[in-house]
């Protein structure tokens, strides 16, 4: 069991599910894979399709529209799949919460492993909560 | 018998060539990243992928498709990579087996593993990975006459010899084709079509990222997808030892020349690393004219100089 999990974690594979963002979100998450913070040098990758993903970053407001296909992007991942909420939006809603196409937070649609809040949450800060995530 | 199953799992074959395979692609991603001023993956990183791909994930069928298909190609892709690789790696390594005329056996089973990642596309029932397919198809088409022509370059260059052990000794005993004009114009269309054949960034179409979402890929998750990354690292390492072996002297391995080898190999790949990071995405027409007109008017005129003993 160390070996797997020793594998998995130095090698996550990353699919980014864009909901009702506003982009900062999009901008901060493509901000990690740049020269400057280099998420490669643990293995992190973005990849294309679900079917390789071990992460699934969820950002934005999830609205009506956003929900069946999030619920449908999470069944059609191989499992074990982590969840990282990252933003306000997708942490709580953010100032979506009252609006009457908001579908509820990420965490009442699919299983979130981890929170990252901010509005838009810096680079390090989605480091951080990775590691975190990875020692927990 | 058992000496035969000894070359097909442990040394020149799937063993042995996956983990230089593996570390080959550690140093291609390295290569890119320093390109980029990036740091770049650890070591061990291609070792960490596949063993997480192989015993952690989930192998998901497709349901509209045909299952047993999917599950049987990406197993052909490694069976036809590793029999390559074993006939390419016995002569480069020096181990007489005595068998004959491999040159065209070895250009036959470099071309499974593309076959059985269309068959396997096909099989997903996915409608991306059948425009994937189509695509790597056209890409086989264009490129597998340029690599025929190369061959053939280099048969006429050493008399009329069919097989790898005697190319190789040809040319340790005289000097190494890429010595001469007509030896350099086989090296670049050479490099090209292993470009292709690995389905590298100029001619990676078959799997694009960014419209098609890894292509033929797209479907393959777990078991089966490491199955693929094997594959690819197999590749990585004996398409490159095989225009060695072509063109670049082969192996002496003595003394100082297996520093030479493993210099060799990676000169080759860096090679393909500095092709593939200073380079778009081109068309699949782009891709096709490339190899149909240029590359091939390339070769024509080395086979042309190589009869005139240039």
């Amino acid at each position: 069991m160390g070996f797997k999990n020793y594998c998995f974690k130095k090698s996550l594979w990353v699919f980014h599910f864009g909901g009702a963002s506003c982009n900062n979100c999009d901008i901060e998450i493509l901000d990690c894979l740049t020269p400057r913070h280099d998420l490669e040098r643990f293995g992190i990758l973005l990849v294309g399709s679900i079917r390789h993903a071990d992460v699934l970053l969820v950002n934005g407001s999830i609205n009506m529209h956003d929900k069946e296909r999030l619920i449908e992007v999470y069944n059609q991942a191989p499992k074990p799949i982590l969840v990282i909420a990252i933003g306000a939006c997708g942490c709580t809603g953010g100032f979506f919460t009252e609006s009457y196409t908001f579908a509820g937070p990420v965490d009442k649609i699919i299983p979130v492993d981890a929170y990252v809040p901010g509005c838009p949450p810096k680079p390090e800060a989605i480091i951080a909560g990775i590691v975190k995530l990875l020692n927990k | 018998m058992a000496v035969n199953l000894f070359y097909f799992l442990v040394f020149p074959g799937l063993l042995f060539a996956g983990v230089v395979g593996a570390f080959l692609s550690w140093f291609d991603r390295k290569i890119s990243a320093r390109v980029q001023f990036r740091k770049g993956p650890p070591l061990l990183q291609p070792f960490y992928d596949f063993f997480k791909l192989l015993l952690v994930k989930e192998t998901i069928l497709p349901k509209h498709g045909s299952p047993l298909v999917f599950l049987i190609a990406p197993i052909f892709a490694v069976f036809g990579a590793t029999m390559a690789g074993v006939f390419i790696l016995l002569p480069l390594f020096n181990i007489t087996t005595g068998f004959r005329g491999d040159l065209l056996v070895i250009f036959y089973l470099l071309t499974i593993p593309s076959f059985s990642y269309i068959i396997g596309a096909l099989a997903s029932g996915n409608p991306l990975a059948a425009v994937g397919g189509s695509r790597e198809m056209k890409l086989i088409i264009s490129y597998e006459l340029t690599f025929l022509l190369v061959i053939a370059g280099v048969i006429m260059k050493c008399g009329q010899k069919f097989d790898l052990d005697s190319i190789i000794q040809t040319q340790q005993a005289g000097s190494p084709f890429i010595g001469s004009i007509s030896g350099v114009l086989l090296f670049i269309a050479g490099i090209f079509c292993i470009q292709a054949k690995l389905a590298l960034v100029p001619f990676d179409m078959p799997e694009a990222e960014a419209e098609i979402t890894e292509g033929i890929f797209i479907e393959y998750s777990g078991a089966a997808y490491a199955m693929i990354k094997l594959t690819k690292y197999i590749m990585f390492f004996i398409l490159p030892a095989f225009l060695i072996a072509l063109l670049m002297n082969g192996f002496k391995l003595e003394g100082i020349g297996i520093l030479w080898a493993v210099l060799k190999v990676l000169a080759v790949v860096l090679a393909l690393t500095l092709i593939k990071n200073t380079n778009p995405r081109i068309k699949i027409k782009q891709a096709i004219s490339f190899f149909l007109i240029w590359m091939n008017l390339l070769v024509v005129i080395a086979l042309v100089l190589i009869a005139f003993g240039y």
